[in-house]
């Protein structure tokens, strides 16, 4: 008899979170949490301007404090070339500021001490005198003919451009545009925000000059680049280098680049041969670590008068801040940005891309999203609002119109990708008929007629989840695959280990749950390690949504041949032939004879104590997958609001979701990971964003500033759902930890400018806080979001 | 977030605790914690001594005196007055605040007293008092002063308590009239400082205001009492006319600034629209408009 799935924790299990029985009883392992012997606390001390030159630093203050065991400027660095580093964008990155800091917050000196509140008061006794220069804090300043140059650092850098980059049909897309009845134009600015794990980064590093060995525990999600960095950076071997991820309390994209703290407590530890912790303060992590987003976008949409859209045309001006140091596949200078428009059927396409330095934290990390997807979607999303505005038609018959239909897969995007499977149609219907679309033109008249502003925001969009393949991805050209190692103790349990890394999504359970599916193996009998680079095989890490697609199918991938090798063993323990063996899920029988069989935990402890003559014993073995294309889930978002027009605030009447990310492995995560995405779209779509004043300020260095929204003011989503398998997927999963985040945002902005419309308003740039909806009702006029914010003394 | 060295005493008694202040310069009384705590964290502030009064007893009382005055000891955590199922029948501005202060976790541990200390201009709880004409007991070695609010706050994240001395109570004034009241705050999310904030008091004679306070949160350098918003209600019945000229007159009051929260004139338009939602709900029916 096969086994049932669900009960043994398969595919398809709700199964609860195995990581939250030490979570949930503050078992938790993070980095804080470890403690060596002999370990020194590092501080470390940032500069309060956007743009100075240094004209000198003296230590003299922090050497004097008993307890401080080392001080290191970026002159020291220098000595070891090590003041700056190489970032992931094939840019530098100043590790601790030399000739000048270029932004608020930024790394300046370390105090090294017997505690941390020593390491600070170390940090306060450092004298540095600033020379101010003009700080910019938005491409129009940095793009004037008369700006400062703020990387006068880099040979052969004349102004503040970061790169020039396009992509797309140019001449076909001027066709389109001069053959169109409608062109729609709309500009906009996506903000600043940031991934704001609940733990910021932080790092042990662990030098022992006797084996010459570097142990780094590191808030880290991609340890194997990071150990690739740390070797390149520090020039110690690779082998000699060992990355520990341990418990992360989240990641969001936070955590993939590497950052100066961690370089300079290697460096601390190496020259004071004691472990040196580096845990960075909540301030620290939000005004140098890696933000999200930043990118002003100008669209035009060319369209037919029946509804067709024959081309889009995108702009886009990015603000990297002072170092390019995005995460991001080499090959895309401003990330994915072109899986724009990919859920519609759109003969052209043409997009140019700017990017530009400064005086602003370095970055552009993925916040939840695949490289630069959550720009991309919510451009597409609001140009396609404004587009069906423009036009006089109904927005969910415009997005009828033009969706790619179930039986045009596989299907090129306008910009070149390849989309493999979708019921997009079928997923908006849903929505609409769960929000009540039908009825809701006549209740939003009626409302109106009454005072009331009511709207209905829809968002749909298919995301490319799961970087890479490999011919395409790569991160300092080193290939986007994964990896997993499976071993079958002799009892039937087993360990699990993969390159990749959870920060939250719950690996130790959904890994364990593709293994029982394909072995038969109950869940509970698979333990699953992950973030030890002496122990995990090679993997590019967690981020862009690929644990699943990439990860997730080596997982499949191994256990298969596991499998494989069982079958041999059970073919060797029925005394059949292998072609006679049959498979149904935990066990082996012979074909013909169902009650001949053997289980999988059988053929585990044969082949520790019983192979077949000629087979190498044991079974274990590990698989490297390079996924043949992205993934493409879809999802259609639809927010109902309701805005005060006396107060500018508006609220969340309803909220429905349709998800279709293919197979679901744990149905309870992904509704957690949907949920957890909704509330973040809905943050930053109400009341989050980093701006900056115009002294280069960074406005949202606290949680008073930067604000996280609580279960007060989140508002409840329901939930639906539609499974299109992934085609080449082993087990048909597709990427779902960001599609919320990504597809969110674009919901709840077009849900309060349909409230809106009457006035003639076609656009608030996020986060519509209650000033900028109430401005735009009052004034009749778009609101622009652009630093710097309007502060008076 | 590491604080610089500080001692830390715990006294079991007001006059220990006053000792303690006098004897050492640049202590600082520790209640709640809500505000201090972290402002050492950032190191904005670095006192050389906490005085931590928390294990004095007698101060975690409130209630209505029989002489119709109602008193909050310098314990009174705000948890404790939104909990509590008699503050609203006595004090209706308070019990519409207590709710709206920082968010649930600040408000287990933060005093109603130490936010009136704190003299932050977005603190709810001075424009409650500045509304409600309540007064601050100050005691030092020489014995008890009380000191009207609108005199105790002499300034941004400043008081006239002397350095060796404990505000150990809030009081307010027996109602002359029917007490009414409310308070409302805009704040982006829970525990947001107020984008701006109306604190209304009405003690009503009949269906006339026989007299008026009205405290204003967030939107200038200090709380602001409107004085002449409050005057304008009195001797009238809260017809549309007056609670027009009110609100405008409480927007006039103020000198917000503009900032990420919002413009200067947003704030004024939010004053004066929480200033006109608030006397809607004490407006005779037949003042109401349809």
């Amino acid at each position: 008899m096969a086994l049932d799935e669900i009960k043994i924790g398969g595919l398809g299990a709700s199964r609860k979170r195995v990581e939250d029985n030490r979570f949930i009883r503050g078992k938790g392992n993070y980095v804080d949490d470890v403690v060596l012997p002999g370990m020194l606390h590092m501080e470390i001390l940032r500069s309060p301007l956007a743009h100075a030159r240094i004209k000198s630093i003296d230590v003299s203050g922090a050497w004097a404090i008993p307890g401080v065991r080392l001080v290191l400027t970026g002159e020291m660095m220098a000595a070891r070339n090590l003041a700056w580093m190489p970032t992931l964008s094939y840019d530098t990155q100043a590790v601790l500021a030399t000739d000048k800091v270029r932004f608020q917050g930024q790394e300046v000196a370390c105090v090294i001490a017997d505690d941390p509140y020593v390491a600070k008061d170390g940090c306060e006794a450092i004298v540095v005198d600033y020379e101010p220069l003009p700080p910019i804090v938005n491409p129009t300043q940095a793009m004037a003919p008369d700006a400062p140059l703020i990387r006068d650092d880099k040979v052969n850098q004349v102004d503040n451009k970061v790169f020039d980059w396009e992509v797309g049909d140019k001449e076909g897309t001027d066709r389109a545009f001069a053959e169109a009845d409608v062109v729609s134009e709309i500009d906009m600015h996506y903000p600043r925000s940031h991934p704001s794990p609940i733990e910021a980064c932080g790092s042990i590093a662990d030098f022992d000059r006797s084996t010459s060995k570097l142990t780094v525990y590191m808030t880290t999600q991609a340890p194997h680049i990071i150990r690739a960095a740390v070797s390149l950076v520090a020039e110690i071997p690779e082998h000699m280098i060992r990355i520990i991820a341990p418990d992360l309390g989240g990641g969001f994209g936070n955590k993939v680049p590497v950052y100066p703290g961690y370089v300079a407590s290697i460096l601390a530890s190496i020259l004071t041969e004691r472990p040196v912790k580096w845990i960075e303060d909540k301030s620290g992590n939000l005004i140098s670590t890696g933000f999200g987003r930043d990118v002003y976008l100008k669209g035009q949409v060319a369209m037919r008068n029946d509804g067709k859209i024959l081309g889009v045309r995108m702009h886009t001006e990015s603000d990297h801040g002072a170092f390019f140091s995005d995460a991001q596949p080499s090959k895309f200078k401003i990330g994915l940005m072109h899986s724009a428009f990919a859920c519609y059927d759109i003969p052209n396409a043409h997009l140019t891309a700017t990017g530009v330095y400064t005086n602003k934290a370095p970055g552009g990390v993925a916040y939840r999203c695949s490289f630069r997807v959550t720009e991309a979607m919510y451009f597409q999303e609001r140009m396609i609002q404004a587009a069906a505005d423009d036009l006089g038609m109904d927005q969910a018959e415009f997005r009828r119109v033009n969706l790619v239909r179930d039986d045009d897969f596989p299907h090129r995007t306008p910009f070149g990708f390849l989309t493999d499977s979708g019921q997009y149609e079928k997923c908006l219907d849903i929505g609409l008929e769960a929000i009540g679309y039908a009825d809701f033109k006549q209740e939003q008249e009626e409302a109106r007629k009454r005072g009331r502003l009511l709207g209905i925001g829809i968002s749909t969009m298919t995301e490319p989840l799961g970087a890479g393949n490999s011919r395409e991805y790569d991160i300092l050209g080193i290939k986007m695959f994964d990896s997993a190692e499976l071993r079958v103790h002799m009892t039937g349990k087993a360990i699990l280990r993969t390159g990749a890394k959870t920060q939250g999504q719950g690996h130790e359970t959904t890994w364990a749950q593709i293994v029982a599916h394909e072995l038969g193996i109950p869940a509970d009998d698979i333990v699953v390690e992950e973030g030890d680079t002496d122990t995990a095989p090679f993997g590019m890490g967690t981020y862009a949504s690929r644990s699943t697609p990439v990860a997730g199918a080596a997982v499949a991938m191994v256990s298969r041949k596991i499998r494989a090798k069982a079958r041999k063993i059970a073919a060797h323990l029925l005394e059949v032939s292998e072609e006679d063996v049959e498979w149904e899920l935990g066990r082996f029988y012979v074909r013909g004879a169902q009650d001949r069989g053997v289980s999988i935990q059988e053929c585990a402890m044969a082949a520790y104590s019983n192979v077949p003559d000629g087979m190498e014993p044991g079974l274990e073995n590990n698989a490297y997958y390079d996924p043949p294309n992205l993934t493409w889930p879809f999802a259609c978002y639809i927010a109902k609001v309701e805005v005060d027009p006396e107060t500018g605030v508006w609220d969340v009447l309803k909220m429905v979701a349709v998800d279709d990310c293919g197979v679901r492995i744990n149905p309870m995560i992904v509704e957690g990971q949907i949920m957890g995405g909704l509330t973040e779209a809905y943050a930053m779509a109400n009341m989050q964003f980093i701006t900056f004043d115009e002294d280069g300020n960074c406005i949202g260095s606290n949680y008073m500033d930067y604000l996280l929204p609580t279960a007060w003011e989140t508002p409840g989503f329901e939930l639906h759902e539609v499974v299109t398998p992934c085609p080449h997927h082993p087990i048909g999963a597709k990427g779902i930890g960001e599609c919320a985040t990504v597809g969110g945002p674009a919901a709840f902005v077009n849900a309060v400018m349909d409230a809106l419309k009457h006035t003639g308003v076609r656009n608030i740039d996020m986060p519509l806080l209650p000033d900028r909806v109430y401005g735009a009702l009052t004034t009749g006029s778009d609101i622009s979001g652009m630093p710097p914010v309007k502060t008076e003394a | 977030m590491f604080p610089s060295r500080f001692d830390y005493k715990s006294p079991t008694s007001l006059e220990e605790a006053i000792s303690l202040l006098s004897a050492h310069e640049d202590a600082k009384v520790l209640a709640g914690g809500q505000s201090l705590i972290p402002m050492m964290k950032l190191r904005f502030a670095a006192p050389a001594m906490l005085v931590d009064i928390n294990n004095i007893p007698g101060l975690d009382q409130h209630g209505a005196q029989s002489d119709g005055s109602y008193r909050i000891g310098a314990l009174v955590r705000h948890a404790d007055l939104e909990k509590s199922k008699t503050l609203g029948d006595h004090q209706p501005t308070i019990a519409a605040a207590a709710p709206l202060v920082a968010d649930p976790i600040v408000r287990t541990r933060g005093t109603f007293v130490g936010s009136v200390c704190h003299a932050d201009p977005q603190g709810d709880w001075a424009s409650c008092m500045v509304a409600l004409d309540g007064s601050i007991v100050a005691q030092g070695p020489n014995g008890r002063r009380t000191i009207a609010v609108d005199e105790f706050v002499a300034g941004p994240f400043q008081t006239v308590l002397a350095a060796d001395e404990i505000a150990v109570e809030a009081i307010i004034p027996p109602a002359s009239g029917t007490r009414k009241g409310g308070y409302l705050k805009l704040e982006r999310r829970v525990g947001d400082f107020a984008t701006a904030g109306v604190a209304l008091s009405l003690e009503m004679s009949g269906s006339t205001v026989a007299k008026a306070g009205i405290g204003l949160t967030g939107v200038g350098s200090a709380t602001i009492s409107a004085t002449e918003a409050a005057a304008a209600l009195v001797g009238s019945s809260l017809d549309d006319a007056t609670v027009d000229a009110a609100a405008e007159a409480a927007a006039a009051a103020t000198s917000p600034r503009s900032d990420h929260r919002g413009s200067a004139d947003y704030k004024r338009h939010i004053v004066a629209t929480f200033v006109r939602r608030l006397l809607a709900q004490h407006q005779p029916a037949e003042a109401k408009v349809a």
